[in-house]
């Protein structure tokens, strides 16, 4: 048997385990790559699994039924839904124009250099991290809140009909206000740094036309490279929404922490994370855990669409830029 | 009537636009603010101690966070072992092999995990790890830390080694390399320096993450020896401080903030001198 040449085999499997090595190292690296959907799949199951007894008891009603008696074990979720969407709304009513007049200035007048260097400090805003801006927001936000923002809010715009219950009652400092203040100031990097690209995107040619027909820089931004730019914004928009919507830290530590509906943005509120965050360690029994997870279950719903919308329309604006 | 209309249209043109300059000063502003607030309120109550030493009953004053900086270090290192080898090997999968509709599967997976809030990576980690354990503990906790890194390692990674050109690819592969050790020797190595700077932009990223850790490493006064054991950590540590009604205990979670931000900042603007402008973080 071992007659014959030893050369000639002995090449063959020496190329062969080289092949084998190109092989190896693509079955490694998509096992990787499998495990990344497989991780995702399992914690959305894990979340569903988990939420059984709620789902069960209360239905999909949960998510709009106005109830929390842990003693009872009677649960649902409105409450803490409602906060969450009302301080990432209010975020967004703040950071939104902030943001785009930031990414507007960045883009359009300040000259490359200045605009790297200062696009840098903004990007640092979204490094620091949610719970120093929770620290912030309980020792300087809440007493200002309480203090002039409140008072001055309630005599001027409190006054207004219709739009002015959004500001009565009593003022603690802690509330959907200020929880929506330190969200705007948390999610406004993520506002500038999609629009800041989306706009540098815009061709050369659009401002130039705008220019040359007469209008001023300001009519040129704003009734042409805004307007081109709109989609990719937007999809901005939506990834801080996507952001908002799943704080934590910052928001459990001045949005007052009471389960309850207010009309007025001055009274204190919960979330559905600052909920999770508080009570998970102190849930005796297994309906308020799962309950609990069954919040998380909701808000990653709420998160993946708000993302994929975010995706989709970010997208669609730089296929678009690129194709011009 | 003109005239009006070309001054109004003048004036609208420059108050807008001093606007928007207000705007980035006011929100430039926020940065500074925070970095010198904290400096001014956690400075003095920095030391050695603060280091090295356990947290102290209310009432004593001094003590430290060694417990809390020992956990952080070691939830951290925990994280980087489940992170970085799926960040890398599922990165240079996508650059490098995929097909289309797997890479598609990977991407959107990728996507959907990054937009995964923080506190329910947090109850996943709790699931799996912390309820068949029957206890918290740091492995929980790092584990939960190192799935929030996953995603934008893998994103990162491709786009590093994207990055190298396909030229180099094809020398290596003309002299008879094979593609594994094109990989190897060739593509990851040209794009090291930006990977490894954003792997460790990732942990400083995830250093300051707090909610996933509150339910799965918990918390403890005490050192955790192992990793089996509820944890302290930075994060969380400033959380309970700043919610009790304690004065020391406050002013220890101001240098603990300080000390954090500092840790990510320094992190932050390190990478971005090794990286040049191409750096991006979001």
């Amino acid at each position: 048997m071992q007659s014959g040449p030893v050369t000639a085999p002995a090449r063959v499997s020496f190329i062969r385990r080289l092949r084998q090595g190109d092989q190896i190292a693509y079955l490694l690296t998509f096992a990787f790559a499998g495990l990344v959907v497989l991780v995702t799949a399992w914690l959305a199951w894990e979340l569903f699994a988990n939420s059984a007894l709620p789902r069960d008891k209360f239905g999909l009603p949960f998510v709009w039924t106005q109830a929390w008696d842990p003693v009872q074990g009677d649960f649902g979720a409105l409450g803490f839904v409602y906060g969450t969407i009302v301080t990432s709304v209010l975020a967004l009513v703040l950071a939104v124009p902030l943001g785009i007049a930031v990414s507007v200035f960045l883009s359009e007048l300040a000259p490359p250099k200045v605009s790297e260097a200062m696009a840098l400090l903004v990007d640092l805003l979204a490094a620091v991290p949610s719970v120093i801006y929770g620290l912030i927001g309980i020792y300087v936000l809440v007493p200002l809140v309480r203090d002039p923002i409140a008072p001055a809010l309630q005599a001027t715009v409190g006054r207004l009909p219709g739009i002015g219950r959004l500001f009565s009652g009593p003022v603690y400092g802690v509330g959907y206000l200020t929880a929506g203040l330190i969200l705007a100031i948390m999610v406004v990097p993520f506002i500038v740094s999609v629009s800041r690209e989306v706009l540098m995107a815009v061709p050369r040619e659009q401002r130039e036309a705008a220019l040359a027909l007469g209008s001023t820089q300001w009519e040129s931004t704003w009734n042409v490279v805004l307007p081109y730019a709109r989609v990719g914004i937007t999809g901005g928009v939506f990834l801080a929404l996507g952001r908002a919507l799943g704080e934590t830290m910052a928001v459990t530590m001045v949005i007052g922490n009471r389960p309850e509906l207010s009309g007025s943005l001055l009274a204190p509120g919960y979330s559905m994370a600052a909920v999770i965050a508080n009570e998970f360690t102190e849930a005796t029994t297994d309906l308020h855990l799962q309950a609990l997870i069954e919040i998380g279950l909701v808000l990653f719903l709420l998160t993946m669409v708000v993302n994929a919308l975010a995706q989709v329309m970010i997208l669609l604006t730089t296929s678009r830029a690129t194709s011009h | 009537m003109r005239g009006f209309t070309r001054v109004r249209r003048r004036v609208v043109n420059v108050v807008m636009l001093g606007l928007t300059a207000v705007a980035t000063g006011l929100t430039i502003a926020v940065l500074f603010f925070i970095l010198g607030y904290l400096a001014w309120k956690g400075g003095s109550s920095i030391n050695l101690a603060f280091f090295t030493e356990l947290p102290r009953p209310v009432g004593e004053a001094g003590g430290g966070m060694g417990n809390a900086i020992l956990g952080s270090a070691k939830m951290l290192g925990i994280a980087a072992c489940v992170g970085v080898p799926v960040g890398l090997l599922a990165g240079i999968y996508l650059s490098e092999f995929a097909s289309t509709p797997a890479a598609f599967a990977v991407r959107y997976a990728t996507d959907l995990l990054n937009g995964v809030p923080s506190i329910v990576i947090g109850i996943f980690a709790y699931t799996i790890l912390v309820l068949p354990m029957k206890h918290f503990s740091a492995l929980s906790g790092g584990v939960a830390l190192g799935i929030i890194m996953i995603p934008i390692a893998v994103r990162s990674t491709e786009g590093y080694l994207r990055a190298v050109p396909g030229s180099l690819r094809e020398a290596s592969l003309a002299l008879g390399a094979t593609r594994a050790s094109t990989i190897a020797r060739v593509v990851v190595p040209a794009a090291s320096r930006g990977i490894v700077t954003a792997l460790m932009l990732n942990l400083a990223r995830v250093a300051g993450e707090t909610a996933p850790l509150l339910f799965t490493a918990l918390n403890s006064q005490f050192w955790s020896p192992g990793v089996t054991q509820p944890t302290a950590s930075l994060p969380v540590m400033i959380f309970n401080y700043a919610i009790s009604p304690y004065e020391d205990w406050h002013r220890q979670a101001w240098a603990a903030g300080l000390v954090l931000l500092a840790l990510v900042l320094v992190a932050n603007l390190g990478a971005r001198a090794v990286l040049g402008s191409r750096a991006r973080t979001t």
